[in-house]
């Protein structure tokens, strides 16, 4: 209830300092007056709901969320098989989808009352998206994928892009094409570019499900260490045990959403 | 910059439709800077080669026909003028400033020979420069049969003073005609004016009139009379008396009869000028649809640079750019083709007539056709970007759950 009222008084205009576009400037007055307010979780969900409409008419009910919390810099496990509904609560939490009701708060954001354009620019600035497929642009080098990661939020940094492939171990590799590179690779490249412009939020759907066991720990071990570097949240999603056991804070993605318990409208 | 590169991948993965496309709209753009320009820079460059003379008096006949073979050496006299004409002429002091005489009927090597007198070299055919001989040469001396060569026609016969030639019988080459008896001598080669001065011979008027096979009885007839008016205005009154007055003589006025000349072809203009602006739409057509036929393949391309930030504009600029772009690289080809083929106008012309036109002369067009063909090339765009922009970014985002 109380979450709820805070959000109630939510201010009904974005600045780019909010989003977090004031890059490194100190923050205004009117911030640091706010100094002593309860400091909230990066992500925070309350009664969030999404549905689609099946080809047969029906609604089904896809996310149903009563409630849900990261703080900063946590690092959290989902587990969820195929058909749970996992991927549309990242795309929900990356602004990507819009739900059809609820609040979501992601580092003070009510996305949800935002535009599209504002959703956008959140993203650009807080979230790091690692995909199952990768989604690397096939016709761009290592270094201009992880360029572009960060050109949409804080701006492209060509010296910071080849500083996380450095670390992911492509330092070689930053003029090669996706297709030259083998699976595992890909993935690294794919977590550069999630890191690229420096998220508060990192979400990870399947990262390691195209991977074989030593390359999938491998990468589990890249993303986990280079988010903790870079102080940001990371929140996987995986159906995969040996991933989800190395998380001392692992949740069935079941009990946080109840649309899988509902009966289809 | 991020726009760049992701305009500049996209020209690089679509290598093939992105050069037929800006060649296409290069022709629309080289072709239509071309006939404007070559229109425009050869009407000016012909209406002010007048030799400083403002019309030209002959026998009945066409006006256009006879600037064209008193100025330009290129056609047929419609007749003959007597003596009596040119002393009327010459007489009249209130009006005429200067009437020289010429007489045309023979060639060498396809050169046209033109009688005249020295003062023809005295009328300054620009401002404060009249014909000039190069030295060591001299002008012919009226009662000798002794020649003065354009520049052009030196450098392509090989004509040098001291040399002699036997004139040709007609006003155009034919191996077959009669060659006269008598022999000129080269005492004289005329310094370059980029005037059709340049493409004739030029020996006494005399000489002309009495070259040996001519009928004796028309020895003393003239082509045609050039004129130089005391004062531009009494130009038109002069030519109107002459042109109603009397019914074997026709007065015309060399700059009013040139520009008429190429306004008959104005309708050239306009047809050509459409036909430009149909291959510039095809062009812009290309462009719509190289790019259309691109947006299924790119959909995933746009909605994993959504998921990382862009927002909808971002990608609806980046086709716009993208279009504009193939557009300015047509443009570019435009100019380049522009340059070749106005130079090889300019050495057509120059070729066949003397005047020079300046391939580098500015003209409104040069600015308009590019502005407006990249204009065109951006709307062009617009289709596909709306496309892009509509762009659902979850549906082609792969895998989903």
């Amino acid at each position: 209830m109380a979450a709820a009222a805070s959000m109630a008084k939510a201010p009904l205009f974005v600045s780019w300092e909010m989003i977090g576009m004031n890059k490194g400037k100190p923050p205004s007055t009117s911030r640091r007056r706010c100094i002593n307010v309860p400091r909230m979780p990066l992500l925070e969900i309350r009664d969030l709901r999404k549905s689609y409409r099946t080809p047969d008419g029906k609604v089904l009910t896809v996310l149903n969320v009563p409630g849900f919390e990261l703080e900063e810099r946590q690092q959290m496990a989902l587990r969820g098989s195929s058909g749970t509904g996992k991927t549309t609560l990242l795309h929900c939490i990356a602004g990507i989808l819009s739900p059809d009701s609820g609040h979501l708060r992601l580092a003070g954001h009510d996305l949800p009352a935002l535009s599209e354009s504002f959703r956008d620019r959140v993203r650009a600035v807080n979230v790091g998206y690692i995909f199952q497929t990768f989604n690397l642009l096939q016709g761009y080098t290592c270094l201009e994928n992880v360029v572009l990661g960060m050109s949409f939020g804080r701006g492209g940094e060509p010296r910071f892009a080849r500083t996380l492939l450095e670390r992911v171990g492509l330092g070689d590799r930053l003029d090669y094409r996706p297709s030259q590179l083998s699976v595992g690779q890909q993935q690294r490249v794919a977590v550069a570019r999630a890191l690229a412009n420096k998220p508060k939020l990192v979400l990870a759907d399947e990262p390691t499900g195209n991977l074989d066991p030593k390359n999938g720990q491998e990468a589990l071990k890249i993303i986990r260490e280079i988010c903790e570097e870079n102080s940001a949240a990371l929140l996987l999603v995986s159906h995969d045990p040996a991933v989800l056991e190395q998380f001392e804070d692992c949740r069935d993605l079941a009990e946080i959403n109840r649309a899988m318990q509902e009966e289809p409208a | 910059m991020t726009l760049w590169l992701i305009v500049r991948k996209s020209l690089r993965q679509h290598l093939l439709s992105t050069v037929i496309t800006a060649v296409s709209i290069g022709l629309a753009t080289g072709l239509l800077m071309s006939i404007v320009a070559v229109k425009d820079q050869s009407m000016r460059a012909f209406t002010n080669v007048t030799g400083g003379f403002d019309a030209v008096m002959g026998s009945r006949g066409s006006k256009l026909s006879l600037v064209l073979f008193a100025v330009f050496h290129m056609d047929k006299a419609p007749g003959t003028l007597t003596l009596k004409d040119l002393e009327e002429i010459q007489g009249n002091r209130r009006e005429i400033k200067t009437a020289v005489p010429i007489v045309v009927g023979d060639n060498h090597q396809g050169y046209r020979i033109v009688g005249t007198t020295r003062g023809f070299f005295d009328v300054e055919y620009a401002t404060g420069k009249p014909h000039t001989v190069r030295a060591p040469g001299r002008l012919f001396r009226e009662k000798s049969q002794e020649a003065v060569i354009g520049s052009h026609v030196a450098r392509q016969l090989g004509l040098r003073l001291g040399d002699e030639f036997k004139p040709m019988h007609g006003v155009s080459y034919d191996p077959n005609a009669v060659e006269h008896s008598a022999k000129y001598l080269v005492v004289g080669v005329l310094e370059p004016s980029n005037t059709p001065a340049d493409h004739a011979i030029w020996i006494p008027l005399k000489g002309a009139q009495n070259m040996p096979g001519h009928d004796a009885e028309v020895s003393t007839d003239i082509s045609a009379i050039l004129i130089k008016f005391n004062s531009a205005r009494q130009g038109p009154i002069f030519a109107d008396q002459v042109n109603k007055g009397t019914r074997d003589k026709t007065v015309a006025m060399i700059a009013p009869e040139v520009t008429a000349f190429f306004q008959r072809f104005e309708w050239l203009r306009v047809v050509l000028g459409a036909m430009a602006a149909m291959v510039a739409l095809v062009g812009a057509g290309g462009i719509l649809a190289s790019l259309h036929n691109t947006m299924n393949e790119r959909r995933r391309e746009f909605a994993i640079l959504r998921a990382l930030g862009a927002r909808r504009g971002t990608v609806f600029g980046a086709i716009l750019l993208e279009s504009a772009t193939i557009s300015s690289l047509g443009v570019m080809i435009g100019f380049s083709l522009y340059a070749g083929f106005i130079a090889a106008a300019a050495h057509f012309i120059a070729a066949r007539t003397g005047v020079i036109i300046n391939p580098l002369e500015p003209n409104l067009v040069m600015a308009l056709a590019p502005v407006a063909i990249v204009a065109l090339g951006t709307l062009a765009g617009i289709l596909p970007a709306m496309k892009a922009y509509r762009t659902d970014v979850a549906e082609n985002l792969i895998p989903q759950s």
